[in-house]
């Protein structure tokens, strides 16, 4: 049996190394949040595979809930449903259920996918900028939806980058390639891009899988700091990042979710048996 | 257990594997030396030979006349004891002029032995750019749309063979095919359009698959990334998928351009011109530009080394030809190659 029971902190795990900064533990979770993304009763399937079966969980405004499961467990999966970029895969689709975010259901042919994806952001598991400039990449959203305001687009980079804890290791450089960054700062760039456009929700697929654990917490801050303004979803293979930064935690396992619940219930009192064994460190 | 200490295995006489590895070394390192050796015996055949019809020792170091004329008939006769040569334009001013010493004297005609072949070089040219554009506006388009539209499907793998194939189809059916269908059907006549079109449907297969190529080594993330802020599948491509492609398509582009340029069978039957007096400019009207014959490198070559009489003469001809066609062909390459350097520099991932 493992001890849990003794921890004092939600945040702390039983093999969590020491931190080089420190993160404020999560706050507890406002119950009352109003849920702005209902999945009820999802089938995902890739072809005839079926990914997912019956998800259904409500994700909660302005927190951060963080997926987490072994690999394969179809929790990057059902965060590419969130904003539709399952649709570059031929054959992938939502087989049964509503995916509902703001009460409209995504998957109706009378969304309008682009729409959908400028309210919902995306950060990537491989920090992918491109490989423009840092203010080009900034930019380009709005730029794409036709902004031309020199002023209105420096707004924005600064704000964008402010936001993203970046502005003062880069503002003497904005016009250099992206690809001179760092690891860390590519992906709090991508971050930065993503909320230039000003979006609702932010998606964030195991965006420090590829940095070290000093980049790795200064995302974490980030996310912290960003869920005062953004609802936040997180994939996350890391469980003591998701016991760090999530508000709630849902647990999934072969396509099925074993189990959601505060962040602080699943690591301190697991409902399920799997869930236990998972975030203990017994398997996966 | 085992005969050797690890000293005596490591150090000394090689083993039968090693003794292949160096054989089979020196086999494939023979080889290469042996084609380069080919084309370097070509190349160089063709340079001093070409050269020295191209280069003179005396100021301008050039021979600007075989550079800025056109093709003309050469004439040879006695003339006070000594062998003259005259281009055609030239012996009718000095047969005038010496209509009584010139008298009964026989002259030998060799044709466009004299002169020079600035028509074939502008022709080449003209049906260089404007075949590539044609094949380059197709051949990209096609394959955005195979690469980042058609879902794949028996119909597309289908298409994708299909167009493979097409790589594989001779030149000379190309060029029946031009020539029943632009220059018969269509009713171009033998023109600068019936060669663009020919000429670039044949490079459209190396074109088409060189370019899907380029496109899909361009990074998924890229894809992902412009469409999760928000961009259309359109403004992805257009903004952060052809851009960091170009580079590729652009090396394809290079061999293509040496195919359009050289292939002289859809040329002869939908584009060429074995003489023309006019110039491709000098057109009446401008909207005939595109309906005009014209006369090119490749076919002036195949026809002054096979389709007239062999001489002395000819033989200046044909090396002075194939060294400036090389040297056309390398310039417009080169172009490509400046170009895709520069973009290389500018998107580098």
């Amino acid at each position: 049996m493992v001890t849990l029971a003794p921890m004092p902190e939600p945040t702390v795990t039983p093999s969590a190394a020491p931190r080089p900064v420190a993160v404020a533990p999560a706050a507890p979770a406002n119950p009352a949040a109003r849920a702005v993304i209902e999945i009820d009763d999802v089938d995902f399937n890739y072809g005839a595979a079926r990914a997912l079966h019956d998800i259904t969980l409500n994700i909660p405004e302005r927190q951060v809930t963080a997926f987490i499961g072994p690999s394969g467990c179809g929790k990057s999966t059902l965060l590419r449903c969130l904003n539709r970029m399952n649709d570059l895969i031929d054959g992938a689709r939502v087989s049964a259920g509503q995916i509902r975010i703001d009460g409209v259901d995504i998957n109706d042919p009378r969304v309008d996918i682009i729409e959908l994806r400028k309210r919902v952001g995306m950060v990537f598991q491989k920090s992918n900028p491109f490989p423009k400039s840092i203010y080009e990449n900034i930019t380009y959203g709005l730029r794409i939806q036709g902004q031309k305001s020199k002023a209105r687009l420096d707004e924005v980079v600064e704000r964008s980058l402010r936001g993203a804890a970046l502005w003062d290791e880069v503002k003497d450089r904005l016009h250099e390639s992206a690809l001179g960054m760092s690891g860390g700062q590519q992906q709090r760039l991508c971050i930065a891009r993503a909320i230039a456009v000003e979006p609702e929700i932010i998606l964030m697929d195991e965006p420090c899988s590829a940095l070290d654990p000093i980049a790795t917490a200064k995302v974490e801050e980030l996310i912290h700091e960003l869920k005062k303004q953004f609802t936040i979803v997180i994939v996350t293979h890391n469980m003591q990042q998701a016991a760090r930064c999530s508000d709630r935690t849902a647990f999934f396992y072969l396509g099925k979710l074993v189990e959601y619940a505060d962040t602080r219930t699943i690591f301190m009192n697991p409902a399920n048996p799997q869930t236990e064994a998972y975030v203990s460190g017994r398997f996966g | 257990m085992k005969a050797t200490t690890t000293a005596q295995a490591i150090y000394g006489r090689p083993t039968s594997a090693k003794r292949i590895e160096t054989g089979v070394f020196w086999l494939l390192r023979l080889c290469t030396y042996f084609v380069l050796l080919c084309a370097a015996f070509i190349f160089w055949d063709i340079g001093a030979k070409g050269g020295a019809v191209i280069f003179k020792s005396s100021a301008p170091f050039i021979n600007v006349p075989f550079l800025t004329e056109a093709p003309e008939t050469l004439n040879v006769f006695d003339y006070q004891g000594g062998k003259r040569t005259m281009g055609d334009r030239a012996f009718r001013q000095f047969k005038a002029e010496h209509e009584a010493e010139l008298k009964g004297v026989p002259v030998e005609t060799y044709v466009y032995s004299a002169g020079g072949i600035f028509p074939n070089i502008a022709g080449t040219v003209l049906l260089v750019l404007g075949s590539m554009l044609i094949a380059l506006v197709l051949g990209v388009l096609s394959a955005i749309y195979l690469s980042e539209y058609a879902t794949d499907g028996p119909f597309i793998r289908f298409l994708r063979l299909a167009i493979i194939n097409l790589a594989g189809v001779p030149s000379i059916v190309f060029g029946l095919f031009g020539f029943g269908l632009f220059v018969i059907a269509f009713d171009f006549g033998v023109s600068l359009l019936a060669g663009w079109l020919t000429l670039a449907f044949m490079v459209l297969p190396v074109i088409i698959t060189a370019s899907e190529e380029a496109l899909k080594a361009v990074p998924k993330g890229y894809r992902e990334a412009s469409l999760a802020l928000g961009a259309t599948k359109l403004q992805t491509i257009r903004n952060n998928v052809l851009p960091y492609a170009l580079p590729g398509i652009l090396t394809s582009s290079v061999l293509a351009i040496a195919r359009v340029a050289g292939e002289t069978a859809p040329m002869m039957f939908t584009a060429a011109f074995v003489m023309r007096d006019e110039l491709p400019w000098q057109v009446q009207r401008w909207t005939e530009f595109v309906f005009q014959g014209v006369m090119a490198l490749p076919y002036h070559i195949y026809v002054v080394a096979s389709k007239i009489p062999q001489n002395e003469y000819t033989r200046d001809v044909q090396y002075g030809t194939a060294f400036v066609f090389l040297f056309t062909v390398a310039a417009i390459a080169m172009t490509a190659v400046i170009l895709r350097q520069r973009l290389r520099k500018k998107y580098q991932w």
